[in-house]
């Protein structure tokens, strides 16, 4: 068994500290995409929006009934054929596009459970003050939906950083690919994975305390 | 002319009638008790007035909107209920929301006051109900009494040409019934027009102006408190008021 390369191992680190912004980057953007579409299609689902529902259920369907690997390619090296237009999409853009697609089916049907959670009488409260169902929504149901969705869209969140690693397979230059392009040079795999793991987790260890805070601030109320 | 008028006014669950047919007509600044035995169909008249329930038959007229219940577009349900104001058995405040939170949200997201101009007409009816130093607690941190009190300030900070309560204090541990009961005297004199569904007899007797008595979904007999509750006619109001007395 040979040592570790300690030296290695630290210059990678500040290697990959400095690409971390491309994968949080990714993350976060596509993080935001899925949160949107979620929303949209949890409201479609609960008010079953004549049309738009059951597109919906096609959508849930299609992306968690298949790979997400498959959908990255699909977005990035197929579509492309059938649209020319969208050769002009980077790899990054690609990425985004795939994770928020695929994220945001699974997130809706969280969301739409977190508003079924919320009592019944909240809503009637609200309508009997006056206020459209839609501003129902806006005030009253999504504010305490989210404190029921944040554990989960959480863990959703973690789930898509870690996703982000897929990326490397369309060419993006995340903190997976630089990792194998010095692991494959140097041939210290080992070392090399290590330290791309400990980024990861190091990262999601943070983005946890962050959830922590963001759940006692939402149980505040209650 | 009446200010609040319902020409019969049916509902149904699942095939079993529920209101069949209602009639009654509600004058300006009049309070009414509505009495009657559970499950004869009282909140579900008092909801279908604010369309929480939607009505299958009849229209429900309110000052000067009028809602066909077979023919009602959603710009005449809302306009119809923006007239009411509902005070509820389990109080319903927003959860989301702050004691001061729950009274100014309509007046700022349905009624379009500003921010400042809410708060202070909020913390002027927090006064009114007694609980102006409360005015920042969460719903969860009130006790029953205090939320409903709440609940009856939401209410009143809508100014709303008829408020309607289902039980309002049904919920209440024994001891605060009277804070809710002391409240809502309160508006009475005021002469604000109240429907309120309730089983507090002495309450019905001191403040109505009429009680209604309904069973089965029907209108089974009104009158003044003295001819309700002194001299019932209908064998039901008499059974009814042994079991309640
Ligand atoms: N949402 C509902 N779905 C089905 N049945 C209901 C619903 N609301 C009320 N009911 C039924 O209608 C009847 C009248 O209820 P309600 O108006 O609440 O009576 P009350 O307030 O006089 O006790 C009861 O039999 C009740 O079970
Ligand atoms: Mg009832």
């Amino acid at each position: 068994m040979t040592e570790l390369d300690l030296s290695f191992a630290t210059d990678l680190l500040l290697q990959l500290v400095g690409v971390l912004p491309v994968t949080l980057g990714m993350s976060f953007l596509a993080m935001a995409l899925a949160l949107v579409l979620a929303i949209f299609f949890a409201i479609v689902q609960i008010f079953r929006i004549p049309g738009l529902n059951g597109f919906t259920q096609l959508y849930i369907s299609f992306f968690r009934g298949t790979p997400l690997l498959v959908q990255l390619f699909l977005f990035y090296y197929g579509l492309p054929q059938m649209f020319p237009s969208m050769t002009a999409i980077s790899a990054f853009q690609a990425t985004i596009l795939g994770l928020g697609l695929h994220f945001a089916a699974y997130m809706a049907e969280l969301i739409r459970g977190a508003i079924l959670g919320v009592d019944r009488s909240q809503m009637e409260a609200a309508l009997s003050v006056g206020m459209d169902r839609l501003t129902a929504m806006r005030r009253i149901i999504l504010p305490q939906a989210a404190r029921i969705a944040v554990p989960g869209l959480m863990n959703s969140f973690i789930d898509l950083l870690k996703s982000t690693s897929l990326a490397f397979t369309l060419g993006v230059a995340e903190i997976m690919a630089k990792t194998q392009l010095e692991a494959a040079s140097s041939f210290r795999f080992l070392e090399s994975y290590l330290v791309l793991a400990l980024v990861y987790w190091v990262v999601i260890m943070i983005m946890t305390w962050g959830q922590k805070y963001t759940e006692r601030r939402l149980e505040e109320a209650y | 002319m009446a200010l609040l008028e319902l020409r019969n006014l049916h509902k149904a669950f699942n095939g079993q009638t529920v209101l069949d047919g209602i009639d009654l007509q509600v004058q300006q600044g009049e309070i009414v008790v509505v009495l009657g035995p559970s499950g004869s169909g009282k909140s579900t008249m008092l909801r279908c007035i604010n369309y929480l329930e939607t009505p299958d038959k009849g229209t429900i007229t309110i000052s000067d909107q009028s809602v066909d219940a077979e023919s009602a577009g959603k710009k005449e349900i809302l306009a119809l209920r923006r007239k009411t104001s509902f005070v509820f058995q389990n109080y319903a405040l927003f959860k989301n929301k702050t004691a001061l939170g729950n009274i100014t949200e309509a007046l700022t997201t349905v009624h379009g006051i500003p921010e400042q101009k809410a708060r202070k007409k909020a913390m002027t009816i927090l006064e009114d109900v007694g609980l102006a130093d409360r005015h920042d607690a969460w719903p969860s941190a009130l006790s029953g009494g205090q939320q409903q009190r709440v609940g009856i300030g939401r209410a009143m900070a809508l100014d709303a040409n008829l408020m309607l309560f289902d039980e309002p204090t049904s919920a209440l541990d024994p001891e605060k019934v009277h804070e809710v009961l002391d409240l809502m005297k309160k508006l009475a004199r005021q002469k604000r027009t109240m429907m309120v569904v309730t089983h507090e007899i002495p309450f019905a007797r001191e403040v109505a102006d009429r009680i209604i008595f309904i069973d089965g979904g029907k209108i089974v007999e009104m009158g003044t408190p003295e001819e309700i509750l002194d001299n019932p006619q209908d064998p039901r109001t008499r059974d009814f008021l042994r079991q309640v007395l």
